[in-house]
């Protein structure tokens, strides 16, 4: 007997027969029933339909069929959540029981309820809880406070739960500080600049104490709060440093490495020569060796990690080359980081035995790895110069083995070191020429181009070696064709006698023959500099090029910094800044690393100083990212640089000062003005009072132009119509209709599955069309459509989508994609969705506008048997954003002069005759006038659609 | 934090998703899938996947990949080893972490899962305080919950949970008290063609077996702690009397825990147990290569080595061999290419050899690498490091407890290039 009993249902009436067993009257057969249910739930089925009789079974004294029925109300709350009411009594009762699991169980899971209508009954209950005497209670609730802030932002700060969050950082019960910490700093992320965490060294004892004795998780969310702190000076840092220190052994790799994180970043404060800074050095060392030996998904994060400890701090590993040897079943993951960090940590002392390692690589299977082995031996000569020789030696032997890709991978690199060490190892050019023939990737080909260009003068051959490649010039990639290009020019320049021809050849290709415009440009350059001045030519072509350096691989100070400062995130995995690429994280701050102590440290690391020391003395070599930038701008234009974040209030506080003083004087003139009112003769408000028709009557017209602003009357929605039979989709009906609702425009759908498997995964697409509707956002279908289901979507439409006119013009054709195909379809929307809310003319621009519009735009329609008098009309058009200018009553006939906007700016007037005063002549008469003629037609469709609903 | 999991097994389908925060549409892990796609290998998958607005951070254990879904920064490495940490718990609870196991105690993954993590948060993942919130399945408890209608549902708050010792219950009993400590060694290292040792470490662990009536207080002490300088401890483990003076001082879990491990690394000399002779060549031009391996024992007290299995990818150009093993047997797999010789126990007086020929496709040119020579042994009754624990003392309980340890030295990643 299994679970796997839970899922063999699958008869008809399965609901049905759930819901009968969920009534029963036996306990046990209702846990079952229960249990069916909650297993439906995990394999996608909607089991929604059975909720008020889930919720039924919450009252229990049995343990688990409550917990069951929790796990149900928490995925289907959100979808229910008027029933969702019903459960929050037994909440509250339970929040209330004597054993301090149940209160903490229900204290937790409604918080996961995430409904808004709940919340409110939750800050009542969550408010005993963080007072609970129970810690296990305590600690649960402190989470709840994150969830609820998740859900609703306000109302926590509203009801102080972030103060009594923050006087939780000084329980007694460690479980409990970790806790509220891990919330705080969860809140604290989406609001970077509110100070939650303020640490202060009383809470960084509090959080160090804890430390010692709460669960492994909580140690990484203290530390992880630790290393935003900065110490007042070397001798506290020490003193945190000594307390984290132990964490080091810790046999959660997660741990180890925020302890890390906090160890790097508070060193830096510490003065070099201190005893505790070499021990502390020497200790981080091994445990950052033993977690590469943990299981191969904790060790690629770890290498991602120790890439950029060695950067920052090449000591701690010099002497653990070894550990990053590369074992031939790693994941090639792990064998590429290795890899990396192998050359970081290469040096004359260990050469050696890194080229010995690397030649074996280059002997494996893997393809890429081999490559970026063969890279590595290139990057590990420019790196050591001693080792260059050897490099480009172990280079020739592996040219030697004729593995093609070898080959040219090797014959790249010797490029990089021809530019590093020039004039140098030019020796080896004749074994390179041997394998001209079995270069067939464009880089390879480029490299031995450049070669032979740069060493032309030494190369017998070397018009013979380029002309060879010149036949088949138009099939080379461009990288390949503007080396040769320059090769050719640089021989020329070289040994102008015999090359001539060669020369024209190699011009003429580039600038008649060839479409590229980088080409066809580089080639008219080298083509008037030689003509007009070939000494000048010489000149550019030939300049001395700058030596490479193994500094391009490294990653830029700064930012080496801030990563440094976000050791064991996700940041530290991509090298790149959180605020790169983290999302909803609003004006993430830059962590910086704490300058050291002492000034004679200063010189040792300009960049550490000059990052805390003041943003007006830029270092040349350093270029700050935009965001530092904007920080430092910042800075300079507060006179004090410390009062960045206590900025905002304090402008608030003025704002406040100017208004409270405003409303003062205001008040003390009106009293003032009052009093001398009184006593003078009556202004203004008498006299409209006098005059009480004139001003009547015009507030009447005004209200009956202006129409129903207030009125609820709104656009005219048609009904919905099946756009897309079940017949034609697999089993998948659409149908659905257009709305404007408060400016918006929304497409309404209708989803039914109509086929026996559930349907996932779906998206929507429009074709390009008249108006450029598109989607302003994805289909929103979160949970399966299961069989015979329906579901209601709106989806938001922009006008800002690409523009195609269509046949007929308001077509619009949709694509929908599910899990099972991609269906097409096409409708029709009414017009009026594009009618704009500011679409009412001036009155005298509309007289202007008409006039102008030359009279063969104009389009005549009768709207037949609608039996509305001339104020009902106008009323109604203006909810579909129809606005009448003017009116005029001619012969018993209201003539309604009105303006419409469409969403892409093109005005369409019209004038709308009504028989006011004949009930039997019910015909309207329309006439339209627009510079674009083709939307007339479609305009009267939307009056006749409008007026007769 | 952690915001989803979704369990997929290796033919691709997510067989159960389970959401702490608003719910993740499945199709988020269509990235993963992409990437699965991409990789050569199933564990060639990268760990951390970014999405456009999630990122799918995934172990592979047993299979089954586990991908957890989340939205915000958190350090990657407290999700994996959480997620390691998951698939511990269901092979406690299971026996097996598989997707049939996971299927039929579906009920009892949920309520655990819900347990183990609150709104991303870890709750409770030490196995002794779960098991006593939600009790294992066995057989006889289903039968006796059918007939009583009790639960496999703690009522009562485990007591461990927020005491100064989370990992120790109270009021434990045993008749027979006993502790078992096994001091387990892998030897991780590459040795080149010529047998010399590029690198060597020792990856030891202690795993400990307590069934202690009571609150015992332990010592151990070892007689040559300076080998210990790179060490991981339980959370039991007095951090202070380990500085000061190199004994292992706790209050142990009850049951089954990992006490400590230690690393001992590349600078120390590791001795390295036995040594590989081989021959294997390909001529140009010819159809046939040959290939000879002789294995013998180096370095080993005097202990038997055992359980050897040697095991070689031999490449693509390979079609068949034809060796003669000298005990044991051997197989060669002509699709993946994968030669296994199972040799067993290796005899100092008459060493294992295997012996033949490699049929090359014809007419191919000779291939391009060298096969690399992967070894798995055991060594019974001794620890390569030399480490040895000194005594056992009890205190703060009044009953003589059976002590023991035992030793092991295995093979870990053990390679021989060629």
């Amino acid at each position: 007997m299994t679970d796997s009993k839970y899922f063999t249902t699958t008869k008809k009436g399965e609901i049905f027969e759930l819901k009968a067993e969920l009534n029963s009257d036996k306990k046990e057969k209702k846990k079952e029933a229960v249990k069916k249910v909650i297993a439906s739930m995990t394999v996608g089925k909607d089991v929604s339909a059975l909720f008020p009789d889930v919720v039924n079974c919450m009252q229990t004294d049995n343990l688990e069929l409550k917990k069951l029925v929790y796990l149900y109300l928490m995925n289907y709350a959100k979808s229910q959540p008027d029933m969702a009411i019903m459960a929050v009594n037994t909440f509250v009762k339970d929040c209330e029981d004597p054993n301090p699991l149940i209160r903490a169980l229900a204290v937790r899971t409604m918080g996961c309820i995430r409904v808004d209508k709940i919340t409110e009954y939750l800050c009542e209950p969550l408010r005993k809880c963080l007072k609970d005497e129970d810690p296990y209670v305590r600690k649960t609730a402190a989470v709840c406070v994150a969830k609820l802030h998740d859900i609703n932002a306000q109302l926590v700060e509203d009801q102080g739960f972030l103060d009594t969050l923050k006087d939780l950082i000084s329980d007694s019960n460690p479980m409990v500080v970790a806790n509220a910490v891990a919330a705080l700093s969860e809140i604290a992320e989406s609001h970077p600049n509110s100070n939650l965490l303020d640490l202060n060294p009383q809470t960084i004892n509090k959080l160090l104490t804890a430390l010692n004795e709460c669960t492994e998780w909580g140690q990484i969310f203290i530390l992880d709060c630790l290393a935003n702190y900065t110490p007042r000076d070397d001798r506290e840092s020490q003193s945190i440093c000594e307390r984290v220190t132990p964490r080091l052994s810790h046999a959660n790799s997660a741990v180890v490495l925020s302890a890390v994180k906090v160890l790097m970043k508070f060193m830096e404060m510490l003065p070099k020569d201190l005893d505790y800074y070499g021990t502390l050095l020497k200790k981080l060392a091994p445990p950052l060796v033993t977690l590469l030996s943990a299981e191969p998904e904790l060790q690629y994060v770890a290498l991602r990690n120790i890439n950029l400890i060695v950067q920052k701090r090449p000591e701690i590993l010099k002497h653990e080359m070894k550990v990053f040897f590369v074992k031939y079943n790693d994941p090639i993951y792990v064998k590429l980081e290795k890899l990396d960090i192998m050359i970081r940590l290469a040096s004359q002392a260990n050469i050696a035995q890194v080229l010995a390692e690397l030649k074996e690589y280059a002997t494996e299977v893997d393809v890429d790895f081999v490559r970026k082995a063969v890279r590595a031996i290139g990057r590990c000569a420019i790196k050591v110069e001693q080792s260059a020789e050897r490099c480009v030696s172990t280079l020739l032997d592996l040219i030697q083995t004729k593995v093609n890709y070898v080959v040219q991978e090797a014959i790249v690199v010797i490029k990089d070191i021809f530019r590093k060490y020039p004039n140098k190892y030019e020796s080896v050019i004749a074994t390179l020429c041997e394998n001209l023939d079995s270069l067939d990737e464009p880089e390879a080909r480029a490299a031995m181009i450049w070669i032979v260009g740069e060493y032309a003068e030494r190369i017998d051959n070397a018009d013979e070696l380029l002309e060879s490649f010149l036949e088949g010039f138009h099939d080379e990639s461009t990288q390949v064709q503007l080396q040769l290009l320059t090769a050719i020019v640089k021989l020329f320049l070289k040994k102008p006698t015999e090359t001539q021809e060669l020369v024209q050849q190699v011009l003429s290709l580039a600038t008649q023959d060839s479409d590229n415009p980088d080409l066809r440009d580089r080639g008219y350059i080298y083509w008037r500099l030689l003509s007009t001045d070939p000494v000048a030519a010489k000149e550019v072509v030939l300049a001395e090029k700058p030596l490479i350096s193994e500094e391009t691989d490294l990653i830029e100070p700064t930012l080496l910094e801030e990563l440094i400062c976000h050791i064991g995130t996700l940041a530290s995995v991509y090298h790149k800044p959180p605020s790169a690429f983290v999302e909803g994280s609003r004006g993430v701050q830059h962590k910086r690393l704490p300058a050291r102590a002492g000034s004679g440290e200063s010189t040792d690391s300009p960049d550490v100083s000059q990052s805390v020391g003041g943003a007006t003395e830029a270092a040349p070599t350093v270029i700050p990212s935009q965001g530092d930038l904007l920080g430092d701008l910042l800075n300079l234009d507060l006179a004090p640089p410390a009062a960045g974040p206590t900025v905002p209030p304090s402008m608030q506080l003025g704002a406040m000062d100017l208004l409270g003083g405003g409303l003062d004087s205001l008040m003390g003139d009106d009293s003032e003005a009052m009093g001398a009112g009184l006593g003078s003769t009556p202004a203004v408000m008498p006299t409209s009072l006098g005059a009480p028709p004139v001003v009547g009557g015009g507030l009447g017209d005004l209200f009956d132009l202006g129409g129903s602003v207030g009125m609820p009357a709104g656009a005219y929605v048609p009904p919905k119509s099946v756009w897309l039979p079940a017949m034609k989709a697999k089993g998948l009906e659409i149908s659905g209709t257009f709305a404007r609702r408060s400016g918006v425009i929304q497409m309404e759908l209708s989803l039914t599955n109509k086929a026996m498997s559930v349907m996932t995964d779906f998206a929507i697409q429009f074709n390009r069309n008249s108006f450029g509707l598109a989607p302003a956002g994805p289909l929103q279908v979160l949970t399966p459509l299961s069989p015979n289901q329906t579901i209601e979507v709106s989806l938001p439409l922009s006008t800002s989508g690409p523009v195609m006119k269509m046949e007929p013009l308001n077509n619009l054709q949709v694509a929908v994609k599910n899990n099972i195909d991609v269906f097409y379809f096409s409708c029709q929307y009414p017009i009026s969705l594009l009618f704009v809310e500011d679409g009412k003319m001036e009155r005298q621009v509309f007289l202007a506008t008409w006039k102008d519009i030359p009279n063969d735009n104009e389009a005549q329609f009768v709207i037949k048997d609608c039996h509305l008098n001339s104020d009902a009309a106008s009323s109604k058009l203006q909810g579909s954003n129809i606005f009448t200018i003017a009116k005029r009553t001619v012969d018993n006939q209201d003539m309604l002069y009105q303006s419409i906007k469409l969403t892409n700016g093109i005005w369409v007037l019209t004038e709308l005759r009504v028989q006011g005063g004949n009930p039997s002549y019910t015909d309207l008469e329309l006439s339209v006038k627009c510079r674009a003629s083709e939307v007339s037609q479609f305009v009267y469709q939307c009056y006749e659609l409008v007026l007769k609903n | 934090m952690i915001h989803s999991l979704f369990l997929v097994n290796a033919s691709g389908d997510i067989f159960l998703e389970k959401h702490w925060k608003s719910v993740v549409s499945r199709s988020v892990c269509d990235y993963f899938f992409e990437a699965q796609e991409r990789a050569t290998e199933p564990e060639n998958v990268p760990p951390v996947i970014p999405t456009p607005h999630h990122y799918l951070i995934n172990v592979l254990r047993h299979r089954i990949y586990f991908v957890a879904v989340i939205q915000s920064e958190v350090p990657p490495l407290f999700v994996i080893e959480f997620l390691h940490r998951v698939v511990d718990t269901f092979q406690d609870y299971f026996g097996v972490c598989t997707e049939a196991a996971i299927k039929d105690n579906v009920v009892v993954v949920y309520e655990l899962l819900e347990e183990m993590l609150d709104n991303g948060f870890p709750l409770a993942t030490e196995s002794n305080i779960l098991k006593e919130l939600i009790k294992p399945p066995t057989i006889l408890r289903t039968v006796v919950n059918t007939i009583t209608g009790s639960t496999n549902v703690g009522e009562q708050l485990p007591t461990g949970q927020l005491s100064v010792v989370p990992w120790r219950r109270t009021g434990v009993k045993y008749t027979n008290n006993e502790a078992y400590f096994d001091v387990v060694e892998e030897i991780d290292a590459i040795i080149d063609k010529s047998g010399s040792t590029i690198t060597a470490e020792i990856q030891g662990v202690i795993d400990a077996c307590v069934k202690l009536t009571g609150m015992p207080d332990l010592t151990l002490s070892f007689m040559n702690p300076r080998l210990l300088d790179d060490v991981s401890f339980h959370p039991c483990v007095r951090f202070k009397r380990w500085e000061a003076e190199r004994i292992l001082s706790f209050i142990p879990p009850d049951g089954n825990f990992r006490l400590l491990s230690y690393h001992v690394s590349s600078q120390n000399l590791v001795a390295i147990p036995v040594y590989v002779k081989h021959n294997i060549t390909f001529r140009e031009g010819s159809s046939q290569g040959r290939f000879e391996l002789t294995l013998g024992p180096k370095q080993t007290m005097g202990k038997a080595v055992e359980s050897v299995l040697v095991t070689s990818q031999l490449p693509r150009g390979v079609l068949n061999t034809n060796l003669t093993p000298s005990q044991g047997t051997y197989t060669f797999d002509p699709v993946t290419k994968l030669l296994s010789w199972d040799v067993g126990k290796i005899n100092p007086q008459k060493l294992p050899s295997l012996k033949g020929s490699m049929c090359l496709q014809a007419g191919a040119s000779k291939p391009d690498e060298n096969p690399t020579i992967n070894i798995q042994f055991k060594i019974q009754q001794m620890a390569i490091s030399g480490l040895k624990v000194n005594r056992l003392d009890m205190y703060g309980e009044k009953y003589k407890p059976f002590k023991g340890i035992k030793y092991m030295t295995k093979a870990g990643k053990f390679q021989v290039r060629t």
